[in-house]
């Protein structure tokens, strides 16, 4: 019988109950009393230099309170930057400033210029068309090879060019030169992957207000890490110590990682507030959101892979660059660095590994981290590679795969990481009985005598989550920590309420993580409740990304109800009086061994707040305990993807038609929880693959800013998903052998989705090697006219 | 949204009158019209609401055609029609999703005239008359390029008239992003000829594919529209198609509509 209760129950989600009643509370919904409207005047060109800006007639007009421009911030600090690498050449990357609003140049549609501060949106928004505004067009750098080239125009003046790093990272380069001087073959790979915007449901928003008595400013804001926000924020922008500051991220209406970093506008409202002795609120639209939200993807990349006579890898290449947009985001410098050129050796045990990349800036949004950040471009030019190798060489592609498999861990990579535990080799066993290899020729005949295309598409992947250990990120440029913190407070009637630095927003936390606790006391999950999202409840954290929160958080948290049992025992023995080392908690009891002697769980918490009858001399009364928690290394969870597509060869059009996934995620707390992350995960992989694109023209205007033309997965672009996670190793450094499954379907689908179109189009007689994402009809009917 | 009046007339006439005033805009269903109100695109000083004038809506059958009100939703369409016009009840049912086809209108498609749309494909294919307040005017006069028609400031569509061909269908294939048409081809066999009729595709709009026509007014089969082709030229260039492209699309679309009518 499935487990109704604990760790491996599949319990319904709490939150959605109020989720899907209308009753959330997203940032949004707050207003408060004397609250002002703000508008953002933002640039719509690419580049240019504001030759004069003169706000005196539209602050003259109805409802205006304040309009605040670049001069009000000289002198304030700008957006930091989370990460600083380190270039090939041991110098640190370039790091021009990102202003809150713009300093005498324009970098991309959409940089904020002036604010407008009302009493009603209307108001704002018609004085900042009155606004006297000239801007001299300068050349708009787009292309990124463009940009690197001698005489290119540039970003930012102040810098020599546009290159903000040139990284290298892996094998030493007589290593990886040998391994391919010696190569039996070397297949060669180009290709790009296409830059997205993150489009979670719920627009960004901020809404900040001041106590001047108090002189205590509070933020509430869309983050998917409020104490990352306040930190940055605080200390690095405004100058706020923390005391002072109160950041509160209520329920948020998804975040794919876009909502992780700080932005100018929550900085901007906070700051105003402050000025004005308002509160002021700012609502993204959509249309604001395309051009302002920080992008995700963009990398183009190189990347060869040498094999030897029996079709070992011996040997990987890669050379990418990668955009950052106009500005450094706040983990954008890490996103092509340390997130995908430590994942380059994908699940195979390729010996020398050499990673190249260089990150440009450009007159486009900032780039960072969306689901899976780093890693999805890492899998997909992997995977898509071993796929054209497997084709020049005439072997099965699964075949190839499994004689290149690690098999043995922990296995250190030439790319810094070792991998804990894994079994590719089941992944891909499950993955083959899953989608039904056998067949697949009577499904591809099915398709044919319909007047379809059908091609079978697979591929591996592995990420590095759990993100991680503090003094490894320290190494490599983190300038935080990444340990998580849980504060478990049980109140005298035995409810528990448990303040956590993770953020829920779709991740299922309020549901999960009482699982674990109930399942440690032995308690209903009931009596238990997450508080999350505001600084001043919870101890500290450092947020949700990178499939962290489980298994970071979530471990802080195990750490923190161990200390609760512990004391919670003492309390039992001094209540039974028996020796603290009988006694044993089950099922909500406490029982001395060997004697039917037992107090309930209520009791001991009762006897905590009311200490009567209490041990005083030798512990403290009450019952809540903190820990803070630092994994000893990323985890890493993997899996083996397959996707059955059909192509209409009149029209190009794609359809999936079947799609399997068998991850590795190690324990799972929640099953449904996983698969409703793995299906949202897939969406947007599939999404990447066959639909959504983020483009500009040459002048650097975004040609993609509405739906419009920006095509989101709907239901019906997606099947039903076959979806497997029993192939489970556990994670050996943390208390719940947990892996994190937030980001996989998103890394792991794109390569098995264009590999399906490749093996429809090849086994139809089109020699077509390779298509970009995403791979919509019209490049597809391309590809096929040769 | 700029700030602007809203009224709401219960007749044509009355709803003439109020459009005489200065910067008097009509609105539809909204589905256009409100979107571009809140990208501040449009200043309209007051719009006159369609949407009370009960002698615009609905569907009604006379000698073998069918009159549509102006003000009627795709929804009505798609549901009134389904017997007599299937092709036309299967194009209005396809339109948006269920929010856009219970708001939106025919009159309002046919005076936006979005070269993507697909009503349009369908009133030129079925040679349909644009009934208006003041006249009555011809399909095939109608259209007269992106967006662009030979309504007067002012001038209200009140119904559409439209023939009831012996066999129709519409082949719509969609922008992956707006579900609109990439392109979309409408057509309807006559006993006195074929017409063809093609959206999505042509900078000048709407537009009828007239040696298809003639081929198929001949033959109505897939087969006898083997080796004819539309110039990519005029046709439009964008992100999610080339002008060769839609050039191609539009002799597949042909087929399979003539195919399925
Ligand atoms: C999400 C979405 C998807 C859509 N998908 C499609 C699609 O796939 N195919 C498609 O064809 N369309 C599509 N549309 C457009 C939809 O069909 C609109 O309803 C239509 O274009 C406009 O009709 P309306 O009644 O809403 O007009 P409104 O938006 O109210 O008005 C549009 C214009 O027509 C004028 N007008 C309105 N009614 C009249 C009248 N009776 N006489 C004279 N002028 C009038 C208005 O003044 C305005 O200029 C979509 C719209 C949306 C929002």
């Amino acid at each position: 019988m499935p487990k109704d209760h604990g760790i491996g129950a599949a319990q319904k989600r709490r939150e959605d109950v109020r989720f899907l009643t209308g009753a959330g509370q997203y940032t949004d919904d707050i207003n408060v009393y004397g609250q002002t409207y703000c508008h953002f005047l933002r640039s719509d060109v690419a580049h240019g230099k504001i030759t004069s800006l003169d706000t005196s007639a539209a602050e003259a007009m109805p409802g205006v309170l304040r309009i605040f421009t670049g001069k009000d911030f000289e002198g304030i600090g700008g957006l930091p930057c989370g990460w600083q690498v380190t270039d090939k050449n041991g110098d640190p990357m370039k790091e021009p400033p990102h202003p809150v609003l713009a300093q005498g140049k324009v970098r991309h549609v959409g940089d904020p210029i002036c604010a407008v501060i009302a009493e009603t949106l209307d108001q704002a928004r018609d004085a900042a068309e009155a606004i006297e505004l000239e801007i001299e067009d300068l050349p708009a750098v787009v292309d990124m090879r463009a940009a690197l080239e001698t005489g290119s125009a540039k970003v930012h003046d102040d810098l020599e060019d546009n290159l903000c790093y040139d990284w290298q990272f892996g094998s030493d380069q007589a290593v990886v030169d040998k391994a391919f001087a010696e190569a039996a073959h070397v297949t060669t790979l180009e290709l790009v992957n296409n830059r997205l915007v993150a489009n979670p449901m719920e627009p960004r928003v901020a809404v900040a207000e001041y106590a001047r008595a108090k002189d205590e400013s509070t933020l509430y804001t869309t983050s998917q890490n409020p104490h990352v926000i306040r930190l940055l924020m605080g200390a690095f922008v405004l100058g706020i110590p923390e005391h002072k500051l109160r950041v509160v991220a209520p329920d948020v209406g998804g975040g794919f990682g876009t909502k992780i970093f700080h932005y100018a506008e929550e900085a901007f409202v906070t700051f105003a507030a402050r000025q004005i002795n308002r509160p002021v609120k700012w609502t993204s639209t959509r249309s604001e959101a395309f051009m302002s939200d920080a992008h995700g993807r963009d990398h183009v990349t190189k990347i060869e892979l040498a094999l030897d006579a029996e079709n070992n890898f011996i040997g990987l290449r890669t050379d990418t660059l990668a955009n950052m947009g106009a500005y450094l985001s706040t983990f954008s410098s890490s996103v092509p660095t340390w997130l995908h050129g430590t994942l380059m050796a994908g699940n195979y045990k390729t010996p020398a590994i050499q990673v190249n990349v260089k990150a440009v800036f450009t007159n486009t949004v900032p780039v960072d981290a969306y689901r899976g950040a780093g890693r999805p471009e890492a899998t997909f030019q992997l995977e898509r590679l071993v796929d054209k190798a497997a084709r020049e060489l005439g072997v099965d592609p699964i075949k190839l795969r499994r004689q290149n498999f690690i098999e043995s861990f922990p296995y250190a990579t030439p790319v810094a990481v070792e991998y804990d535990t894994g079994d590719y080799v089941a992944t891909m066993d499950k993955l083959e009985e899953m989608i039904g290899i056998p067949g697949f020729a009577a499904r591809r005949a099915e398709s044919e005598a319909k007047g379809k295309l059908r091609g079978l598409g697979v591929n591996c992947y592995i990420e590095a989550c759990g993100i991680a250990p503090s003094n490894l990120v320290g190494q490599l440029g983190a300038r935080a920590g990444l340990y998580d913190a849980a504060t478990v407070r049980v109140n005298a009637t035995g409810s528990i309420s448990v303040m956590v630095g993770a953020h829920s927003h779709g991740q299922g936390h309020e549901t999960a993580f009482p699982q674990v606790v109930a399942d440690m006391l032995g308690i209903d999950e009931s009596m238990i409740d997450i508080v999350h999202g505001d600084t001043s409840k919870i101890p500290f954290g450092m947020g949700t990304y990178g499939s962290r929160s489980l298994a970071v958080c979530g471990s802080a948290m195990v750490r923190a109800t161990e200390k609760i049992i512990n004391k919670a025992k003492k309390i039992a023995a001094h209540l039974m009086e028996a020796s603290e080392g009988d006694i044993e908690l089950k099922d909500g009891m406490f029982t001395v061994a060997g004697t039917d002697k037992s107090v309930a769980w209520g009791d001991v918490t009762l006897a905590a707040y009311v200490p009567h009858n209490y041990p005083l001399t030798e512990i403290e009364p009450g019952l809540e305990e903190t820990a803070f928690y630092d994994p000893a290394n990323f985890t890493y969870p993997a899996g083996a993807y397959a996707c059955e597509v059909e192509v209409d060869p009149e029209t190009g059009k794609v359809t999936i038609e079947r799609f399997a996934a068998a991850d590795d995620f190690g324990n799972v707390v929640n099953p449904m929880i996983v698969e409703g992350q793995v299906h949202g995960g897939l969406a947007q992989g599939i999404g990447q693959a066959l639909l959504e694109n983020c483009v500009y023209d040459a002048d650097g205007q975004l040609l993609s800013a509405s739906y419009m033309d920006y095509a989101m997965p709907r239901a019906g672009d997606v099947p039903f998903y076959m979806v497997d996670h029993s192939c489970a190793t556990p994670c050996t450094h943390n208390p719940l052998g947990v892996k994190g499954c937030g980001e996989a379907g998103a890394i792991g689908s794109p390569p098995a989705v264009v590999n399906a179109v490749l093996d429809a189009l090849n086994h139809a007689g089109h020699d077509v090697a390779h298509i970009d994402m995403p791979v919509s009809p019209h490049r597809v009917w391309q590809a096929m006219q040769g | 949204m700029y700030s602007f009046d809203v009224v709401r007339p219960k007749s044509v006439a009355d709803a003439v009158a109020a459009l005489g005033e200065e910067e008097a805009q009509a609105l539809g269903g909204g589905q256009t019209l409100i979107p571009s109100l809140k990208q501040r695109l449009a200043m309209p000083s007051v719009l006159v609401s369609l949407a009370a004038i009960d002698e615009i809506k609905g569907v009604s059958s006379e000698g073998g055609g069918l009159t549509i009100g102006g003000g009627t939703t795709h929804a009505t369409v798609a549901k009134d029609c389904a017997a007599s016009y299937p092709a036309l009840a299967a194009m209005a049912g396809n339109i948006g999703d269920p929010a856009v086809r219970n708001r939106g209108t025919i009159g309002g498609s046919l005076a936006n005239n979005d070269p993507a749309a697909c009503y349009p494909a369908a009133a030129l294919a079925s040679g349909a008359t644009i009934v208006t307040n003041t006249r009555e005017i011809a399909a095939d006069d109608y259209f007269q390029g992106m967006f662009t028609t030979a309504l007067e400031e002012g001038e209200i569509i009140t119904a559409v008239k439209l023939p009831i061909p012996e066999k129709a269908a519409y082949i719509k294939f969609e922008q992956p992003a707006s579900r609109f048409a990439l392109v979309g081809v409408f057509v309807a066999k006559f006993t006195d000829g074929v017409r063809v009729a093609v959206t999505g595709a042509s900078e000048e709009g709407v537009f009828r594919w007239t040696e298809a026509e003639a081929a198929l007014s001949g033959d109505f089969s897939a087969a006898a529209l083997e080796g004819l082709s539309v110039s990519a030229d005029g046709l439009m260039t964008d992100l999610h198609g080339s002008a060769a492209y839609r050039a191609h699309l539009i002799g597949v679309l042909t087929k399979r509509a003539v195919a399925q009518a």
